[in-house]
């Protein structure tokens, strides 16, 4: 009895071991493989160079443009509504209203919906009804739509976790409610705010169905938020449909390091973030 | 001292500026309010535009030619039968291979891996939850699409087995933190409990933490469910997508992902629709989803 246990135990822990193994080797060969292929063709020229569909010196400066506009629109419009939603749902609403139920039922269903859905809407009603065209706008209107679901909860969560004794403080000391909430509360919920946006930040640089469908892919600078862009990762999507010539598949290669090095560089940035704080609050 | 604090209360409480805060603060209420329905206004305007624009396609192909009829040939036959049968196979067979894969390096990161080790895996894992599903469908295009070309002697390696493996790696991420997360939360009282009792550690995973951990589990599940349904990109970049009823897990075939973001860009009038009426399977799919972890959660409790 004792020894069938003992090899159930053994076998078992083998299945872990082998688990975590076999998750850890793919980990390691996605990042060796685009890595190793990429990163030597990631050069200044390529990073600052203007996109030609032929030849060897074909830059992305363009596409990072785009992108940055794109996080830079979508953040600006999602991120104050965001945090003034959490604000009502935390400080204002009656924990456990009817309210309160219908707006996180429906913040909740708009993180459910697939983000295709978002791009199918955009492009019928910002693209088109509201005449925007193809654009940056478009495009950023609805990334905002597709983060607000992100940001609203975890701030909603940072929030939270500021103590009741901070509330307290501010009205005992005859502070008003937008007082307290602007001075206190919000100043030591930042962290977590910041962490958010961050993640959001991860989402829009990620995302691609949504993207073209509602800012296309011109291959230009865009001059303004009503022209269209093209995002790195609707970029490296076009490119991985002609691979033809050995410039070519190192150019994907290349964009494809580049958005694993941007992710890397996100969540550095939320771990120094989560570390500093978490030692402040020590 | 009592002086003061007089004086500040007469302050505070005289009339004119009691009232100015007080509108002050009704207006901050108002904005914040108007804030939080910008969400609710969100979700309804994108759900009755999803259903508004698919109706068409119902009306006039009707529900049971548009569900289950096999043919997909636009303006005439909007049959999306294919495409829900290979969303749900590649979903399944993605959920099949990658969530007991996920559970037990989850179970690894909380219980098994000496702290060195989970303080290099872990953010390593995070880090993939935030790759760009289109690096996994390049990953999967110059990886797994000629390895099984080679492997079942096929002419293209565009096929389901080849989404299902993108897939399986997409949602390994999402379900080991998730699921990670839920066996931490687990008070402590818990594990000793069971060791006092005797049992082995690797009892007390199986037997005591992941049940207690299940609604967790659950959540986790659901969401990498969610995420291999919606996948749009990296499924287009390595499974074919012909809209024709796959008859093998090795024939390339088209998700409703797929349909919607490969033929949006041109469609018009009817066919526009049809691509609507795509997104409101993909929608009541979500919404069966949430159901059913909300009736495996409540269940429980």
């Amino acid at each position: 009895m004792m020894k069938s246990n003992l090899h159930k135990d053994q076998l078992l822990s083998a299945a872990i071991w082998a688990s975590a193994s076999l998750t850890i080797l793919f980990l390691v060969w996605i990042m060796w493989h685009i890595l190793s292929n990429g990163l030597s063709h990631v050069s200044w020229e390529f990073i600052t160079g203007a996109y030609t569909r032929i030849g060897e010196a074909s830059g992305i400066w363009a596409m990072i443009v785009s992108t940055v506009y794109m996080v830079l629109l979508s953040l600006s419009i999602a991120s104050p509504i965001a945090i003034m939603t959490a604000i009502y749902l935390t400080e204002y609403a009656k924990p456990g209203s009817q309210i309160v139920k219908v707006i996180r039922f429906c913040t909740e269903s708009l993180a459910g919906i697939p983000s295709i859905v978002y791009g199918l809407f955009g492009m019928t009603f910002f693209v088109t009804i509201l005449g925007l065209g193809f654009s940056i706008l478009s495009g950023g209107l609805t990334l905002a739509m597709l983060i607000l679901p992100v940001i609203i909860r975890t701030t909603e969560e940072a929030l939270m976790a500021v103590p009741n004794s901070y509330r307290e403080g501010g009205y005992a000391l005859g502070a008003s409610k937008i007082y307290t909430i602007w001075r206190l509360i919000l100043p030591s919920a930042m962290p977590g705010i910041i962490t958010s946006i961050i993640l959001s930040t991860g989402r829009v640089i990620g995302e691609s169905a949504p993207v073209f469908l509602t800012a296309g892919m011109v291959t230009q600078i865009p001059q303004s938020v009503l022209d269209s862009g093209r995002t790195l990762t609707v970029h490296l999507y076009k490119l991985t449909q002609e691979l033809f010539t050995q410039a070519e598949w190192d150019q994907a290669y290349a964009t494809a390091s580049i958005l694993i090095l941007l992710v890397l560089v996100l969540n550095l940035i939320t771990k120094i973030i989560a570390t500093r704080y978490n030692k402040a609050v020590k | 001292m009592m002086n003061t604090l007089s004086e500040a209360s007469a302050i505070i409480l005289s009339e004119p500026r009691a009232n100015k805060r007080q509108w002050q603060a009704d207006i901050a209420h108002v904005i914040f309010f108007i804030s939080a329905m910008i969400g609710v206004i969100s979700v309804l305007t994108i759900g009755w535009f999803v259903f508004k624009e698919g109706l068409p396609a119902f009306q006039q192909a009707g529900i049971t030619q548009l569900v289950l009829g096999k043919e997909w040939l636009p303006p005439a036959l909007f049959g999306i039968a294919p495409m829900i049968v290979t969303s749900l196979i590649s979903t399944l067979g993605a959920v099949i291979i990658s969530v007991p894969v996920a559970i037990l390096s989850a179970v690894f990161l909380a219980e098994l891996a000496p702290k060195w080790l989970a303080n290099i895996v872990r953010p390593a894992v995070e880090l993939l939850a935030g790759i760009p599903s289109v690096v996994y469908g390049f990953f999967g295009l110059v990886i797994i699409v000629p390895m099984i070309e080679s492997a079942f002697g096929l002419p293209a390696g565009n096929t389901i087995l080849a989404g299902i493996i993108v897939l399986a790696v997409m949602i390994l991420p999402t379900v080991i933190t998730i699921s990670e997360t839920s066996i931490r939360a687990l008070p402590r009282t818990y594990k000793e409990a069971a060791f006092a009792l005797g049992a082995s550690h690797i009892y007390t995973i199986f037997k005591v933490l992941l049940p207690s951990a299940r609604s967790g589990i659950y959540t986790a599940i659901s969401l990498g469910i969610a995420r291999a349904i919606g996948e749009t990109m990296a499924i287009i970049m390595v499974m074919g997508n012909a809209p024709a009823m796959p008859g093998s897990l090795l024939e390339p075939a088209r998700t409703l992902t797929a349909n919607i973001a490969m033929e949006m860009s041109y469609a018009t009038g009817i066919h526009a629709s049809a691509l609507y009426s795509t997104g409101i399977v993909l929608l009541v799919f979500i919404m069966l989803l949430n159901l059913s972890l909300l009736y495996l959660n409540n269940k429980r409790a």
